[in-house]
């Protein structure tokens, strides 16, 4: 065992989660990570060939909704939180370009 | 006498019976949470504005008869990750500390349709995220019965608040057992429903395979009542499940003749704090007493329930919070070159260190390469551990253990060991794992003065057996609410003070004005209790 | 000897599906719509809001992946995407990895007269992402949520394409297809069909596939060409400079005739696949397949075998007409008005094709009423107009979906059937024109149509051409 995480990993999980942590935080970050995956790897311990991985614990299924429209004009709604509003868009940087 | 002592449904009667007006419950509990909130810090909001106008249009329908409900004109709290429109609904998070929801959970709007006056938003660990309430980026909440003490978490504003009387019931919400475990730390009864039987609809998501909200409540009467306003078939909910009944109330029968009780040894064994151990053996007797088949019993797979847990939860969370990028809503830090670097500083800036490592480490067991080693073993381990749990209920009706491997830590030393905190959910988290209905009724308190509670596992669906169990229990024990003496002492101290003055209260809110972005006292209180900021 | 290459192209088309709202809301799909009208928690991301399935887009892809001679997938699921983008709103997209709703299909093309079969890999069901403006003048952009959750299926098809001409074949007969069963109405402009190409080169006579790039924007089936001979060569240089081609997505400009690669240090392609905890399985049932089947509406060789049997028409004239769906619906709605198929097929063959060309216009894009044309072609053969009085009016038609009878009454262009005022022009035209007259007398047939013009011209064109030319005979005989 002894999960042992690289910096470069820790990077890239950060580009993935969108994520800057100082280098404080990452060490740290890094051996909590190291730790809590020593403990998930615990579950090898189970024999788990053969069982379906389960994502939902009831056979729930075939929910759906017709297809009527049931919303209006809901732009002042969807609009009202934006941290900054251009006309009637949500502003970001220029994505491309 | 003093209307804050009175249950629920107790204040509910009154209220009908016109022997107590709505607006004077409301002025009552909100004079209560203004006296203590400066020690226990219980509510991010507390409305107070907003809950003396919804006290008088529920005035106006009770007298016209249009309300009848046991819940009509009690007043509530509602934990922070509740969508209410029109209301500041942080999480308990920098990154949400301005976002006013344009829509209302549907839970809420059950209890509103039952006629509740909602006082505010209580304080929770960010994003539900630990188990102390000590990750709040408003300072953490203090335990009620000792202000030394956390009050346990997620939902420990919920807990908390009640507790100190500062509302008459409260929801939570539980995804690892965010609502048994400060229910047990704070000597509050708190019910997690069958997965699927409360609408997750406008709770804002952490793990959404194993996200419940439930009552946080005074007794088992209260804990019933809730229960039954806020439980539905909620169409905009596709995991939201058609029970056959919902009448939980009707389960509240001092009976538990023949019932079988199946206690697993690995619960009462190593790591359990003998005080605890006997509070629950305790219980157990009473309820044996009463005609019930108490075993003990081996209830495999305890022990692979947490890095299951971390591992699903994890990587449902990081998904799930992959939405506050600061585009659309929520916090953006000022200064960006960018878009990528925008994304990241307002990631970094606007969540805590335990949001972080969860996120890090859910994107993590997601990523290319370790799918099946970390997320779809996971998935297996649950599918096993739910097995273990159907194996049990063949032979018990109710599975009988702690909520935690202790009472309530004190503040500041959990969090420097995450794995340590990890392992306090121990008796909790395999229960939202399986979608299994889990209930804590408070047993006693240990030498400290600390509540025990003794948590009570049913098979799906079976909450009225669980709330049976558990009024049986309140029945033989004769238990009455009491307020604790800590909070008591608090009001004494505060009673000098003129009741103006409310420093806690940091959201002025008139519903829709924005309310400020930075509390003043945010940042040291986060300092206080050792919190990276 | 240089090498020779082929080109192994593979396609990922998005199509949108024609439902009235959004895959998980009840949000409307109209297009065109002014920014964020057509938005809510759900197609927004915000905190809390949770998806319920549209069973529609189940039913429109079902139809689709039958049509295609899939196997629906009878226990399907719903996957998380996670990438940041500012048009994903809840920075992951739902879509499906694991059990798409329909694999191992196939269409089969037709380039020249060498029929050949695509296969499809699998197709699944998606949300579509929201719209994003760019602003050149101060570096920012800006999102409407509107197309947001439009419901989308993605067809996957096997790398089994050879070249430009076999991709477009491929994509016209999806298009078709499509269109037959009314699941999208496939416009390229509007976005509504939209296809990736994964491309590689090798050497001809080679087994194994080379390194393959995904271009993707592209708008139309020109910059689809373009773009594939462009990545082609590009391809083949790097191999002749013994240079690798790097597995990459590119963006095709087609303004530049150019491709570019998307890559950067924040892209990382690792989108963390895992199954969508807030919607359930859809269970299909051998019912339900069915009741989809039975529902299928015919497609276009049934339709094709039934028009020649039905209205007696030429295969020629079937096979233009059923070729779009569109084109098969006018054709039938107006025969069913007016009962002249071989006319109704003419004006369509001839006439309407030739200002489709002139207007570059697709068969979805016509806009008159079968009504319409139903009258003109009564009109016309009644005698009330002549050949090319109908013409001009049919360009009225074609343009404006004018009613033919009030635009001939008002523009008084109905055929002149007053035999004196006949009588009296085609005298004049004797009259005035004697050279003719004796070349017609001499034998020269072609002299009788000048006066026969001379004539028409007279009666401003409202006369039949017919009746002028037997009056003529009649008098210089």
């Amino acid at each position: 065992m002894a999960n042992k995480i690289s910096d470069e990993t820790m990077e890239y999980v950060g580009i993935l989660a969108k994520l800057e942590l100082s280098a404080q935080e990452q060490e740290a970050a890094k051996s909590d990570m190291e730790k809590m995956l020593d403990y998930i790897d615990t579950l090898n311990e189970l024999d788990t060939s053969g069982v379906e991985p389960m994502s939902h614990v009831f056979p729930v299924h075939n929910v759906f909704r017709e297809d009527v429209v049931t919303n209006g004009d809901n732009k002042e709604r969807t609009l009202a939180n934006a941290p900054l509003r251009k006309d009637d868009s949500f502003e970001v940087p220029k994505t491309i370009g | 006498m003093d209307l804050l002592n009175l249950t629920a449904i107790e204040l509910g009667k009154r209220i009908k019976a016109k022997e107590v007006a709505v607006a004077d419950a409301v002025r009552a509990v909100l004079t209560q949470a203004k006296a203590v909130e400066p020690e226990i810090n219980s509510y991010v909001t507390l409305d107070e504005a907003g809950a003396l106008a919804q006290a008088e249009e529920i005035q106006k329908k009770i007298d016209s008869g249009e309300l009848t409900g046991p819940l009509a004109g009690v007043p509530a709290a509602v934990k922070d990750n509740l969508c209410i429109e029109g209301q500041l609904t942080t999480c308990s998070s920098k990154i949400l500390s301005n976002y006013i929801p344009t829509f209302t959970a549907e839970a809420v709007k059950n209890l509103q349709r039952a006629g509740a006056v909602i006082l505010g938003k209580t304080n929770m660990d960010e994003f539900a995220m630990g188990s102390t309430t000590e990750t709040s980026y408003y300072g953490p909440t203090k335990n009620p019965h000792n202000l030394m003490h956390v009050p346990g978490g997620s939902s420990g504003g919920s807990c908390a608040g009640l507790a100190a009387q500062e509302c008459f019931y409260a929801l939570g919400s539980d995804t690892g057992g965010s609502i048994r475990q400060p229910s047990s730390f704070c000597g509050v009864v708190g019910l997690k429903p069958t997965y699927g039987t409360v609408s997750r609809y406008g709770l804002v998501a952490y793990g959404s395979s194993l996200d419940q909200i439930g009552p946080v409540a005074k007794d088992v009467a209260d804990c019933a009542a809730i229960l039954e306003a806020i439980a539905s078939h909620d169409e905009k909910d596709s995991t939201s499940v058609q029970r056959e009944d919902y009448d939980f109330t009707s389960a509240l029968a001092d009976d538990v003749k023949g019932m079988k009780i199946g206690i697993p040894r690995d619960y009462m064994r190593e790591g359990l704090d003998p005080e605890v151990a006997d509070a629950i053996w305790d219980a157990a007797k009473v309820l044996e007493q009463r005609g019930a088949v108490i075993e003990e019993f081996d209830l495999s797979l305890v022990k692979y329930a947490i890095p299951a847990y971390y591992v699903i939860a994890s990587a449902e969370a990081s998904s799930n919070l992959e939405r506050f990028d600061g585009v659309k809503y929520g916090y953006r830090t000022p200064d960006y070159e960018g878009l990528h670097n925008m994304y990241k500083k307002t990631r970094s800036e606007g969540f805590g260190a335990e949001v972080k490592r969860r996120i890090m480490l859910g994107s993590f067991v997601l990523s290319s390469g370790y799918y099946d080693a970390y997320y779809l073993k996971a998935l297996r381990v649950k599918a096993l551990i739910k097995q273990a749990f159907d194996k049990a209920f063949e032979r018990y009706d109710v599975i009988l253990g702690p909520a935690a491997p202790t009472t309530a830590p004190e503040l500041g030393k959990s969090l420097s060991d995450p794995m340590k905190m990890y392992l306090g959910d121990i008796y909790t988290i395999s229960v939202n794992l399986a979608g299994l209905p889990g209930m804590v009724v408070p047993v006693g308190k240990d030498s400290k003065g600390l509540p025990v509670g003794m948590q009570m596992i049913g098979n799906s669906f079976q909450e009225k057996t669980l709330i049976r169990a558990a009024y049986t229990y309140e029945c033989a024990t004769e238990k009455q609410y009491e307020a604790p003496a800590d909070v008591t002492a608090a009001v004494e101290r505060a009673a000098g003070n003129t009741a103006a003055e409310n420093p806690s209260c940091r959201q002025p809110l008139g519903g829709t004005s924005m309310p400020e972005v930075e509390p003043q006292d945010g940042e040291n209180r986060n300092q206080k209790t050792g919190r990276e900021a | 000897m240089a090498k020779q290459y082929e080109t192994v192209i593979g396609l990922e088309v998005h199509v949108e599906l024609a439902t009235k709202t959004k895959i998980f809301c009840g949000c409307s799909t109209a297009f065109g719509a002014a920014p964020n009208t057509h938005t809510c928690p759900v197609c927004t991301g915000m905190p809390g809001s949770l998806p319920v399935l549209n069973k529609q887009v189940v039913e429109y892809a079902m139809a689709i992946g039958l049509a295609t001679n899939c196997k629906i997938t009878r226990v399907c699921k719903f996957d998380r995407k996670n990438y940041f983008y500012p048009d994903n709103p809840q920075n992951y997209q739902i879509s499906q990895l694991y059990l798409p709703i329909a694999r191992d299909g196939f269409v089969e093309i037709e380039t020249g007269n060498t029929k050949k079969i695509v296969r499809i890999h699998e197709m699944h069901m998606e949300e579509d992402a929201g719209k994003l403006v760019h602003d050149d003048w101060d570096d920012t952009s800006l999102v409407d949520y509107n197309r947001s959750g439009v419901p989308l299926v993605e067809i996957v098809s096997e790398p089994d394409m050879r070249s430009a001409e076999e991709v477009i074949a491929y994509l016209e007969k999806l298009r078709q297809i499509i269109q037959y069963l009314g699941a999208s109405d496939c416009k390229l402009q509007e976005g509504s069909m939209r296809a990736d190409v994964n491309l590689s080169v090798r050497e001809v006579g080679s087994d194994t596939f080379g390194t393959r790039t995904e271009m993707k924007n592209l708008n139309s089936f020109k910059a689809i060409a373009r773009a594939i001979e462009g990545e082609r060569e590009r391809q083949i240089e790097l191999l002749e400079a013994k240079k690798a081609v790097v597995q990459e997505t590119r963006r095709w400009d087609d303004n530049k005739e150019h491709s570019y690669a998307m890559r950067s240090k924040e892209d990382a392609q690792d989108y963390r696949y895992f199954p969508e905890p807030d919607l359930v399985p859809v269970v299909i049932s051998d019912e339900w397949i069915e009741k989809i089947r039975s529902r299928q509406p015919e497609l276009r060789t049934e339709k094709l075998e039934r028009y020649k049997k039905e209205f007696d028409i030429p295969q020629y004239d079937a096979e233009i007409i059923t070729e779009s769906k569109s084109m098969a619906d006018l054709f039938e709605a107006t025969t069913a008005i007016c009962g002249k198929p071989k006319k109704v097929s003419n004006w369509l063959m001839v006439e309407t094709m030739r200002l489709m060309k002139e207007h570059g216009m697709e068969p979805e894009d016509l806009a008159f009423s079968p009504e319409n044309l139903a009258k003109l072609i009564q009109l016309a053969e009644a005698g009330t107009i002549n050949s090319s009085v109908a013409k001009e009016v049919f360009e009225k038609i074609f343009a404006e979906d004018v009613d033919p009878e009030k635009y001939v009454e008002e523009h008084g262009l109905k055929t002149v059937n007053d035999e004196g005022a006949l009588k009296a022009a085609v005298e004049k035209v004797i009259a005035d024109n004697p050279q003719a007259v004796s070349d017609f007398k001499g034998g020269k047939e072609k002299a009788l149509g000048a006066l026969v013009g001379q004539t028409m011209k007279a009666m401003k064109g409202k006369a039949d051409p017919g009746r002028v030319n037997q009056m003529l005979r009649a008098m210089l005989e």
